[in-house]
């Protein structure tokens, strides 16, 4: 049975896309089996873990909870977003390099977005804000500890600048 | 961990969605947010053979405030409920409820329609509604009619709504009396995840400290969110006092019939039942106070 295609045009990191997709596709294969944008990691695929978080028109949203179908329209803006055009890293990506904010890596394209979420709609967030704004991603290494230290960090030199 | 296959349209207006309703009929569900529908439909817990998506229906995505109610269409984000200081102003219990909704990922995206409609028994959302009797507003192609909450829970994620039916507002009683405190607490094995057991709160008091209206219930404890408004009725004309409160809340953990799964004993789900509604209206007895 062949399924029907749904045209979609989507602004992905500031670029324009346009694909013919089955309606079942979820925003994150589209991501990382199409567009080859694998920085976004698919763990749980049923909206516990995090890993897969995007930005949804500039509001952290999970791409495992989307069908890229949905997203036609909108702006996405994916971890590899977050660098530079050049490539170099964002504040915020240095600081979690610096205070060893990650081990495996495979939550923290999913932290990066979540803590970049509330960076910008927060510039001083307290500790407490911090823990909850990444409350709904699970990362197995670091014991979060130093996520929260990679997050205060970034804000205290984005202050600065 | 993929959804079946499925026909997708997006509707843009809510006749639109309704004449596709009851074109496709029991086969066809309404998405919104899709935060309880996608790994539904991913775990195949649930396949419906065509997806009318409502997330582009702006009309669908209000909140006003009105004397005796707040209103909001279906499609309406949590977040924009949740950052609506008039909203936390006027319906106080809705604005707590929602910070134990989910995470901030999810309800950028989660609507207050789609929490209700899928109306699991231990979702904040519809506990809300229940203990404050809100209304929802439904429409299909025939035309609309109101449904009290009591109404619309109808089981464990079933609601009264018809297959031809498309949620399109929710009405959120405001009350009037002052000074009034609510409270909202849960037990869950993560903060953000579903309720083991929930229980909300609401109560006003007069110059002299005696309660003159009372709201409480519990979410998980049986197969649509529970309010008891003939046990918080003998709270009326009381102070409040611990003992009072304990009473009730003690009464309406025996009303309870909760299930065991591997997360909680129904043993263990009752007494949380008391001892969370006791916590509740503590909380919200305090507030109220402090308003004074």
């Amino acid at each position: 049975m062949s399924e029907t295609l749904h045209a979609v045009a989507i602004e992905v990191n500031g670029k324009r896309r346009e694909a013919q997709v089955p309606a079942r596709l979820s925003l994150v294969d589209w991501l990382r089996d199409e567009l080859r944008l694998t920085g976004t990691h698919v763990g749980c695929e049923h909206g516990i873990c995090g890993a897969c978080s995007v930005m949804l028109d500039g509001e952290p949203v999970r791409s495992c909870l989307m069908y890229t179908v949905q997203a036609s329209g909108h702006r996405i803006t994916t971890v590899e977003g977050l660098a530079g055009p050049d490539g170099s890293m964002s504040v915020l990506q240095d600081a979690f390099c610096e205070t060893h904010g990650l081990q495996c890596g495979y939550c923290t394209p999913g932290m990066l977005i979540a803590a970049q979420g509330l960076l910008n709609s927060n510039p001083s967030p307290t500790e407490e804000q911090i823990r909850d704004a990444i409350g709904g991603n699970l990362c197995r290494c670091t014991g979060y500890q130093q996520i929260v230290e990679a997050v205060r960090l970034a804000a205290e030199r984005m202050k600065a600048k | 961990m993929k959804a079946a296959p499925f026909e997708y349209a997006r509707a843009a207006s809510v006749a639109e969605a309704c004449a596709l309703l009851a074109r496709h009929g029991d086969g066809a569900k309404v998405i919104a947010g899709g935060q309880s529908l996608v790994p539904m439909m991913a775990m195949r817990l649930v396949r419906p053979a065509f997806l009318v998506d409502i997330n582009e229906i702006d009309s669908l995505k209000f909140v006003k405030i009105e004397k005796d109610a707040v209103r909001m269409g279906a499609c309406t984000r949590q977040v924009m409920v949740e950052r609506n200081d008039w909203v936390a102003g006027r319906v106080p219990l809705l604005h707590e409820a929602l910070a134990w909704v989910g995470h901030v990922q999810t309800r950028n995206r989660g609507t207050t329609g789609g929490s209700l409609a899928h109306a699991d028994p231990c979702a904040e959302l519809p506990l809300v509604a229940q203990v404050l009797g809100a209304k929802m507003m439904l429409r299909s192609g025939k035309g609309t009619r109101a449904l009290d909450a009591e109404k619309f829970f109808s089981g464990p994620m079933s609601t009264s709504i018809r297959p031809d039916e498309c949620l399109e507002e929710i009405h959120w009683p405001v009350w009037p009396e002052r000074p009034m405190g609510s409270a909202f607490t849960e037990i869950a094995i993560r903060h953000g995840d579903f309720a083991i057991v929930a229980a909300a709160a609401q109560v006003a008091l007069d110059s002299g400290g005696r309660c003159t209206r009372a709201a409480f219930g519990l979410g998980g404890v049986g197969g649509t969110p529970l309010a008891f408004p003939k046990i918080a009725a003998h709270l009326l004309g009381t102070k409040l006092d611990d003992k009072t409160i304990e009473s009730a809340a003690s009464d309406a953990a025996k009303e309870c019939d909760p299930g065991s799964d591997l997360h909680a004993t129904k043993e263990y789900r009752r007494h949380l039942a008391g001892v969370l509604a006791a916590r509740a209206l503590r909380e919200a007895r305090e507030r109220a106070r402090d308003a004074r």
